[in-house]
């Protein structure tokens, strides 16, 4: 059991004009290894919650257990909790700070306590698993490409050595290559090191291509969680929360209407691929 | 937290208050605070305490908000009531060492310290209930006749409202960059003062940036959309007088009036 959440409730600007439920009873199991994919319209709460995870955001209302200690009882260390839950925020490229690329990374290793050169080597391993070559360890933020700034923020993460690795869109503004390098990475950790993976993701595709379990949300609660296709299944619910399921999901839905017998519980084309092909070799048998 | 500061602090409600033209409510403000400043008696403090209550009331704002303004004033207050009754000279209370407490000092206090609980009172009264656009729009047609003497009247409004409009951007990108940079662990809220200005680097280094940045589109977009200053510029919501602005003003002549008098019975 990694990350226990009961009855999660919270306010936002609790005693003004201006108050918002954003979460409202929120219960989620979220256990070691796990691949999550997050999605829901915006302003869903998908941000809250994740902020509540590693403590920068206290509950108004509810409990977060990780690994079975309760995170707001009295004594219990936050820095301690956000070591362990890396948190990748949106648009991480504008927090770079320091002069070099090496540095910045190791700001979160640092703030941990550890001695100079554990920091150095935990930097450069982060950096390399993000692919960034050796050679642009000393440049200033600011030389990188949008990509591979990006690259470098989500190591400054990594580099604090997460059991639980969330990322809030991490792919928000790159090109599709960008995308693909940054979503391989992450799930090549997550399949290497065995770290639970929350993706907050508005691309369907890219949930349904790496995720093993979806969390859907809509205004504040949590409206389905499940398998991909489990979930991809119900899509014309999805689409009365501003979702929707993945192109394929559609395509092999009207396959389904002319070809009947053909399996359209499918979310990704390699699936498709297997299902069209399943469906003609179950023809020869016909 | 970061987003429950609220600058230009409008406090959305519907009520007579906030529907008046926003240079009539400037031109209260001013009147008001002339006349706190001729309060000698009490019939004076009495009628501004009226006035006041009255503009609360109609406001439908919580008494709550309107003394929110007063804790960044608190610790002015509380020297110039020490200060007014230490070393203003007339009649002994009590004596402490050199410390003199005179009952002249006593009232001045009294006096001084309302005197500047009502100024705050009564020009929050203004900002709670105009958005801040609202008010710099006030304010452009308010001084548009010193156009004539070349003063960028235009620009000056232009610059307050984007100024304005920038406060709880930058508040929010603040929020943002403080939550990121913690979530990587790191500290703003142990240590002595010069480890804590050293730890906030973090946060002023890519906030500058980002400020920068949007002024730099903000400028790009306003090009685009052909901005070139003030002349021949039109509005899309004109700002024009209509029934109860002229009887807002009636009130405020009225009050004004009610005050010469006053000034030239007593």
């Amino acid at each position: 059991m990694s990350i226990r959440i009961e009855h999660l409730n919270y306010i936002y600007s609790m005693d003004s004009a201006f108050r918002k439920q954003a979460l409202r009873d929120i219960c989620l199991d979220i256990d070691d290894g796990e691949f999550i994919g997050l999605i829901g319209h915006t302003g869903s709460g998908k941000s809250t919650l994740i902020q509540h995870l590693n403590g920068l955001i206290r509950a108004t209302d509810g409990k977060i257990y990780y690994n079975g200690e309760d995170i707001y009882q009295e004594g219990y260390s936050m820095t301690k909790l956000r070591s362990h839950v890396g948190l990748v925020f949106q648009y991480p490229e504008y927090q770079l700070f320091e002069t070099t690329v090496l540095k910045d990374v190791c700001f979160g290793p640092g703030n941990l306590g550890l001695d100079a050169e554990t920091c150095m080597e935990r930097a450069k391993k982060a950096l390399s698993i993000v692919g960034i070559k050796e050679k642009d360890h000393n440049k200033s933020p600011f030389e990188l490409s949008g990509g591979q700034r990006r690259r470098a923020a989500i190591a400054g993460v990594l580099a604090m050595e997460p059991d639980v690795l969330i990322l809030d869109e991490p792919t928000a503004g790159l090109d599709p290559r960008g995308r693909n390098d940054i979503l391989d990475q992450i799930a090549d950790l997550h399949s290497r090191m065995g770290i639970t993976v929350i993706l907050v993701s508005h691309s369907m595709e890219d949930v349904a291509n790496y995720v093993d379990r979806i969390i859907a949300m809509n205004r504040g609660s949590v409206y389905m969680d499940g398998t991909p296709a489990e979930v991809f299944e119900r899509y014309a619910e999805l689409e009365k929360i501003g979702l929707a399921a993945p192109q394929v999901t559609y395509f092999m839905h009207d396959l389904q209407r002319s070809f009947p017998g053909m399996r359209a519980d499918v979310t990704t084309v390699r699936e498709a691929k297997d299902a069209i092909l399943g469906w003609f070799e179950g023809g020869e048998k016909r | 937290m970061i987003r429950d500061i609220t600058i230009g602090q409008y406090y959305p409600a519907n009520s007579i208050i906030h529907r008046l033209d926003p240079r009539v409510k400037l031109m209260a403000t001013v009147v008001f605070i002339v006349s706190v400043f001729l309060i000698h008696d009490l019939v004076g403090f009495l009628i501004a305490t009226a006035a006041l209550g009255a503009c609360i009331w109609l406001s439908k704002v919580p008494v709550r908000y309107m003394l929110k303004g007063l804790k960044v004033i608190f610790i002015i207050l509380i020297f110039t009531v020490l200060l007014n009754m230490m070393f203003t000279p007339g009649r002994e209370i009590f004596r402490f060492y050199f410390i003199r407490v005179t009952w002249e000092g006593v009232i001045l206090a009294g006096k001084t310290t309302m005197r500047l609980v009502y100024l705050i009172v009564g020009s929050t009264i203004m900002t709670l209930t105009t958005t801040p656009n609202h008010l710099t729009d006030g304010l452009e047609k308010a001084l548009s006749p010193l156009k004539k003497l070349r003063f960028p009247v235009h620009e000056l409004s232009m610059t307050m409202s984007i100024a304005l409009r920038f406060i709880p951007i930058l508040l929010e990108e603040t929020d943002k960059i403080m939550k990121a940079q913690q979530a990587r662990c790191a500290d703003f809220e142990s240590g002595n003062l010069i480890h804590r200005v050293k730890n906030l680097i973090p946060v002023l280094v890519p906030l500058f940036i980002s400020a920068i940045r949007r002024a730099n589109d903000l400028a790009m977009a306003m090009e685009a959309r052909c901005y070139h200053g003030g002349a021949g510029r039109t509005k899309m919501k004109p700002l024009i007088y209509n029934r109860r602005d002229k009887i807002g003003y009636a009130v405020v002549i009225a009050y004004l009036i009610l005050w010469i008098v006053l000034i030239c019975v007593f």
